[in-house]
């Protein structure tokens, strides 16, 4: 039976069948493409962590079925996800394809996903286009603008006036700049250098000497969550710290995988972002407990986008009655609201992008330890980059 | 006019830090003609046994750079006894891939070990941070690298020049036939410069960690700077490595810091119009083989 139902929804061939799809599938097949190897390999392990977490705590059988996750290793290279896609649609008849560390790695996936018509739910991608290139995309982790524009608006109200701007030199780093500078300059704020630095970038200090001397006050810095631990190195040693100048941006540069070995320079950051693992709720702390408890690290927010997508999985196949193929899920997963770790998040139904709490937080010592402290919360916030169209 | 001169010291630092890393490949390219693409294995190899005496066994900084040395040397050494030894008369393209293989195994290996993160070597409070020297910023760190490398340098150019060993090698390069029918024994000769070539990536592995940055993929990523310096430079002697990793360095960062926008280009285009001017390096000598 599990073929007869696969192939219906690979090739639509047999379309009598589509009348009985409730046919009993005993297993649920979800085919996690992360990157556990090469230099995005903490985010994969970050998703696969929380899945594994999430499916200890509410056991692996949903609406009769039993929940079977297939974990992939694309090492963030778009080709290898595109290939591993295929294979988990085709060979393994797989329910949902879920992960994806990177852009390309998402947009590698996506025809795939409209042709199969298979859920591809984005756990950690953050560029905004992304669910726009399939039907089929709905994401559980955030988009840049999201949170570029809140501290673009909070740097306005705040007197920070110069601002000069470090971002990666790819697609996020660009949404990131683009929607960051829309707002800070509409505000009345000054852009006085931008500095776009190569993705595979080994040593900042050209750059950073070139953001002392323009002398701003702030620097809003972008780079993906495993570099931000040399850039604040870099930061620190280069004495910027000293001279005055601030660190804002998304929250990516102070991810709480690698907050705690960053060293004082740190202190005072100021970030808007969707999760901090302080984040003061009853349900992060039992998340943040039971993540240290079991894998002995601090999640960040690629665990919290993992331990959503699976959890919005599971809710979607119960909601849809045990039905499995790809449109009933998808149309239970559009609109779907539910507590997070991260705060109250939902599924916009229009965009299938998620909705939520983007918090402004400075980076201080608690008990010891770095934390994003959160002080100040933007309720609800869709994603700017498709609210303008 | 400071931060020229800013420049011009992370130039300085970038650079001696290249010629550390590099020096060894030319010795083994340029002297002993072989083609050895996994001279960055080495270098990581003394990175992460700096990291892991310091961070985890609790070394001093210090003392643990020496050490970096000696183990990629002897790591070196016994390659070369076991495995390298027999290719030396192999054509190039042989070499090649067996050098890019074992940079593979090598790369696969301490992803497996140590994990694919970004390691950093906790180094000791005096070389955090930056000075000022009328008005011009000097980074703690970035000063040693330049003192040792300096003196490295110097030590090294005395070794080839002034002494036994030293003309025993260049003897045993320029003509091996002959060098060995003197009762030269060219095969230890080679086997000593090879592992002390290596001891020397190990030592700039451990030195780049903080500046570069450690992972498994290091070999990968640096495989185009070494043989940038060596190209550049010729490998008829260690000046012209010297002054092409010195020129490289400083190129690279003022290009980042004057032109962001084509920064990372700046190297290559350097490399392409000296290669132009001069195909042979700066310092080579006319293709003699």
């Amino acid at each position: 039976m599990n073929n007869r139902i696969a192939g219906l929804m690979l090739a639509g061939a047999a379309a009598a069948l589509a009348a009985c799809p409730a046919y009993a599938e005993d297993t649920f097949k979800i085919g996690l493409i992360v990157p556990m190897t090469g230099g995005q390999a903490s985010t994969g392990k970050q998703i696969d962590n929380a899945i594994k977490l999430y499916m200890q705590q509410n056991g692996d059988t949903v609406a009769g079925k039993k929940i079977q996750v297939i974990l992939k290793d694309d090492a963030a290279l778009p080709d290898n996800t595109k290939r591993l896609a295929q294979e988990l649609i085709v060979n393994d008849k797989v329910n949902v394809i879920a992960g994806f560390g990177v852009t390309p790695a998402a947009f590698a996936a996506a025809p795939l996903a409209t042709q199969g018509k298979i859920p591809e739910v984005v756990m950690a991608a953050g560029t905004s286009i992304i669910t726009e290139k399939s039907p089929y995309i709905v994401r559980t982790s955030f988009t840049l603008p999201q949170s570029s524009t809140i501290i673009g608006d909070w740097a306005v109200k705040n007197g920070i006036k110069k601002v000069a701007t470090l971002t990666s030199d790819y697609a996020p780093g660009n949404d990131a700049l683009a929607s960051f500078k829309e707002r800070f300059t509409a505000g009345g704020g000054e852009i006085v250098e931008e500095v776009k630095v190569p993705l595979q970038n080994p040593d900042f200090a050209p750059f950073l000497q070139r953001m002392k001397d323009s002398k701003p006050d702030a620097m809003f810095v972008f780079v993906p969550a495993g570099q931000g631990g040399n850039f604040m190195k870099q930061y620190a040693e280069r004495g910027l710290d000293k001279s005055g100048i601030k660190v804002i941006g998304p929250g990516d540069v102070t991810d709480d995988d690698l907050l705690n070995d960053m060293g004082d320079a740190v202190l005072g950051a100021v970030t808007a972002h969707i999760y901090s693992a302080a984040h003061p709720s009853d349900k992060n702390k039992e998340f943040v407990a039971a993540y240290k408890k079991a894998f002995n690290s601090r999640p960040g927010f690629m665990a919290v986008g993992g331990y959503d997508g699976i959890h919005l999985i599971y809710q979607a196949l119960k909601k849809a009655d045990g039905k499995t193929d790809g449109d009933s899920l998808l149309a239970a997963m559009k609109g779907m609201a539910w507590e997070s770790p991260r705060g109250p998040i939902s599924i916009d139904p229009e965009t299938r992008d998620i909705v939520q709490n983007v918090y402004i937080r400075k980076v201080e010592k608690v008990d010891g330890e770095l934390y994003n402290v959160e002080f100040q919360t933007f309720e609800a916030v869709k994603d700017p980059g498709k609210a303008k169209k | 006019m400071t931060s020229i001169l800013t420049n011009l010291f992370d130039g300085v630092a970038y650079g001696m830090l290249l010629f550390v890393l590099a020096c060894g490949l030319a010795v083994t390219l340029g002297l002993m003609n072989f083609v050895n693409l996994a001279h960055g294995a080495f270098a990581m190899a003394g990175g992460y046994v700096c990291a892991v005496l310091v961070n985890r066994i609790g070394w001093p900084f210090f003392a643990a750079l020496p050490m970096a040395f000696v183990a990629s040397a002897v790591i070196g050494a016994l390659l070369e006894r076991t495995l390298y030894q027999h290719l030396y008369a192999r054509s190039h393209l042989d070499q090649v891939l067996f050098s890019i293989g074992l940079v593979f195994m090598t790369v696969a290996t301490v992803d497996y070990i140590m994990g694919s993160s970004r390691i950093f070597i906790k180094l000791p409070a005096v070389l955090q941070g930056q000075f000022d020297i009328f008005g011009v910023g000097i980074g703690r760190y970035r000063l040693m690298i330049i003192v040792i490398c300096g003196l490295l340098t110097v030590g090294l150019q005395l070794v080839l020049s002034k002494t036994r060993f030293g003309s025993r090698l260049r003897a045993a390069v320029d003509d091996p036939r002959a060098a060995s029918g003197l009762g030269i024994n060219v095969p230890q000769v080679f086997a000593f410069t090879f592992a002390f070539g290596c001891g020397l990536a190990g030592l700039g592995g451990a030195l780049s960690a903080e500046i570069l940055g450690l992972d498994p993929y290091f070999p990968l990523k640096f495989m185009i700077y070494f043989l940038i310096v060596v190209t550049v430079g010729g490998s008829s002697s260690i000046t012209g490595p010297f002054l092409a990793s010195l020129l490289l360095g400083i190129g690279d960062v003022a290009g980042k810091y004057y032109v962001p926008k084509v920064g990372p280009f700046v190297i290559y285009t350097i490399m392409i119009v000296i290669l132009i001017w001069r195909p042979n390096g700066l310092f080579g000598r006319t293709a003699t083989r």
